[in-house]
């Protein structure tokens, strides 16, 4: 029970991140209608910024604190150069340049910070374990990811739909053309949504750092995982993105930590082990799948 | 023939051919073996891209899992391999059917899609394919399998690496004839069709999820027989042979030799190797060491492709006319 509780907490934990990483990812799907394969090397810089200022400041919230706008800035320039061209493109034109950005930064964290992975340690204050309830310990850290991406979860369900630039984004994402004929400057919204996601991806990377590595390529599975989270919840939705992170997450969790023993019920221990993190794998896919059967445009996607 | 002669486009194509059938005597004469290695994952390589194009370019479907055909075709091969069935005449036709059913499973479903939607979704079913030959333990699982190359007794030793170049030249030959029959046939023109309009081309009663779903099949079974020709290359399949960065490369291959033209994929794929293989001596003649970065000069110059050069290679090349 309790392990069962934990299992279920670290899923949330999961698809927190992966929610912080696919809301900016299918803002700028919905509104921009942009591909963005090189989200994810945002959410790999984010770590990797985070990780130069945290050395520099020796202190996890002030490296966090300045990485937050160097993601920001970072994104802004990126639009700038290369993303704001391609908007009016067909989304193989995206595909093709945004493939490019990507190879492009996994090879300059490369010459920058070398090969080798980097690690960030779990700042000491979040070390220790809290009771979540009594006899049942939580790690500090991971909790503390639950909080920020709860309150990060809020604060963009409350800027999409009760601020001034949450309605423009909404009405961007229904009726592009129709806002910018009303005199909304659209470029600068573009440039803010996309600058946004970016500083969602780099969040995600840095809190996700201490309980992983911090290594090239690191943005480019989860990346998958976020388009799959799109994609079941129905591109542009913001709703549909959290509803189906959170499904990603437990699914994920409950095939590491429950495939492996169902498993061993009828496959040998060793088949079954080895066997259970390719099928937990699978799952995600196989409920994607199935999602599309049903549903072609995802679980809160607009019908066409 | 003479006539083609006069036009950069075939001119381009005779010199090519002609580089191509001789380039082992080439390799050997000059002693330079490693090159006939690159000039077969060249050939191999065009026949996976001229199949992406089958269903990119003149389907205008993307399909963002084009390495899981690369990945099946290889493992077939592999799996029989270490199974002790060493028969190139049935490696490969499995490993072309199981291709070809992949492609009929994942089309079914992703066909229903469009759009951004079916990128991902084939993506995401690449993926799938990917995390089921790394958990297969008994087959290597993440570190790949080697294997002994397919035989075809009294016909070919496949070790012999001018032999093996030449095969997979024929079938670079073949694809590209089939390519050609392909998209000139009614077929070819209702999938062309469906891709300017598919609309218009249902009213008029084609069934295009249909045609689509065989295009998609067809294209499937000649990567697979690319992935059964990448593990004899090696000897050796790994889940490697099928990352998402793969499929990543097999698109740009397409869009930068030309989308939708027979030999643009084969452009594509030689540029994509020339580029790669000639990028590291410059930037390390400009600086000691930086050869080994490439790809900050490769990924903007994809960026650049993207941006400025609509209809790739192909279209440097002059209208084409008929």
């Amino acid at each position: 029970m309790d392990t069962l509780l934990i299992q279920m907490l670290n899923g949330v934990q999961l698809g927190l991140l992966m929610f912080l990483l696919a809301a900016g990812l299918t803002l700028t799907f919905g509104i921009m209608d942009l591909v963005n394969l090189a989200h994810g090397s945002l959410y790999m810089m984010g770590a990797y910024l985070a990780w130069t200022f945290i050395g520099w400041t020796d202190s996890f919230v002030l490296g966090v604190l300045l990485a937050l706008p160097a993601t920001f800035v970072l994104g802004i320039v990126v639009e700038a150069v290369v993303v704001r061209r391609l908007y009016a493109r067909d989304h193989l034109d995206q595909v093709l340049a945004t493939f490019g950005l990507i190879l492009f930064f996994n090879e300059l964290v490369r010459a920058v910070w070398g090969p080798a992975g980097k690690s960030i340690a779990v700042p000491p204050f979040l070390s220790h374990t809290v009771e979540i309830l009594p006899g049942v310990p939580y790690s500090a850290y991971r909790f503390a990811l639950i909080v920020v991406g709860t309150l990060v979860a809020i604060l963009l369900a409350w800027l999409v739909a009760r601020t001034r630039m949450g309605m423009l984004i909404r009405a961007g994402a229904s009726n592009r053309r129709m806002i910018a004929a009303l005199g909304v400057n659209i470029e600068l919204l573009f440039s803010l949504v996309f600058g946004l996601g970016a500083v969602f991806a780099g969040l995600a990377g840095m809190m996700a750092a201490p309980i992983g590595s911090v290594k090239i390529g690191m943005g480019d599975d989860i990346l998958i995982l976020a388009f799959v989270i799109i994609v079941i919840g129905g591109i542009g939705s913001i709703k549909g993105a959290f509803i189906a992170a959170m499904l990603v997450g437990q699914i994920d969790i409950f095939g590491r930590s429950y495939l492996p023993d169902l498993l061993k019920t009828f496959l040998s221990p060793a088949t079954a082990s080895s066997a259970a993190p390719a099928i937990s794998q699978m799952l995600v896919y196989l409920v994607m799948a199935g999602v599309l059967v049903w549903r072609p445009t995802g679980l809160f996607g607009q019908r066409t | 023939m003479m006539a083609s002669l006069r036009t950069p486009r075939g001119l381009l194509t005779v010199l090519l051919l002609v580089l191509f059938a001789v380039l082992p005597l080439l390799t050997q004469a000059f002693d330079q073996r490693y090159l006939l290695s690159i000039g077969t994952r060249v050939v191999i390589w065009s026949i996976a891209a001229v199949s992406l194009n089958m269903i990119l370019g003149y389907g205008g479907l993307v399909s963002f899992g084009h390495a899981a055909f690369f990945g099946i075709g290889g493992y077939a091969v592999g799996i029989l391999s270490a199974s002790g069935v060493a028969s190139g005449w049935v490696q490969w036709p499995v490993a072309i059917a199981a291709a070809a059913v992949w492609a009929a499973l994942i089309g079914a479903l992703s066909l229903r899609t469009r759009g951004v939607y079916f990128l991902m979704i084939t993506l995401a079913f690449a993926q799938l394919v990917y995390y089921v030959a790394a958990g297969l333990e008994v087959y290597g699982g993440d570190d790949g399998l080697n294997i002994g190359r397919s035989r075809f007794p009294g016909l070919i030793n496949l070790a012999d690496k001018a032999s093996f170049y030449w095969l997979c030249l024929a079938l670079l030959v073949a694809t590209l004839w089939f390519c050609d029959r392909f998209a000139c046939s009614r077929f070819g023109f209702v999938l062309r069709g469906a891709r300017s309009n598919e609309q218009r081309m249902t009213a008029l009663g084609f069934p295009v999820f249909q045609y689509r779903l065989v295009a998609m099949i067809i294209s499937g079974a000649f990567g697979g027989l690319s992935g059964a020709l990448l593990a004899n290359e090696g000897a050796y399949v790994s889940p490697a042979m099928m990352s998402w960065v793969k499929s990543g490369d097999l698109i740009v291959m397409v869009v930068l030799g030309g989308m939708g033209t027979l030999l643009g994929p084969l452009y594509g794929a030689i540029a994509f190797f020339v580029l790669e293989e000639s990028l590291k001596p410059l930037m390390d003649l400009a600086h000691k060491g930086w050869g080994e970065y490439w790809q900050i000069v490769f990924g903007p110059m994809l960026v650049l492709v993207a941006l400025y050069a609509k209809g790739g290679i192909d279209s440097l090349l002059g209208r084409r006319h008929g």
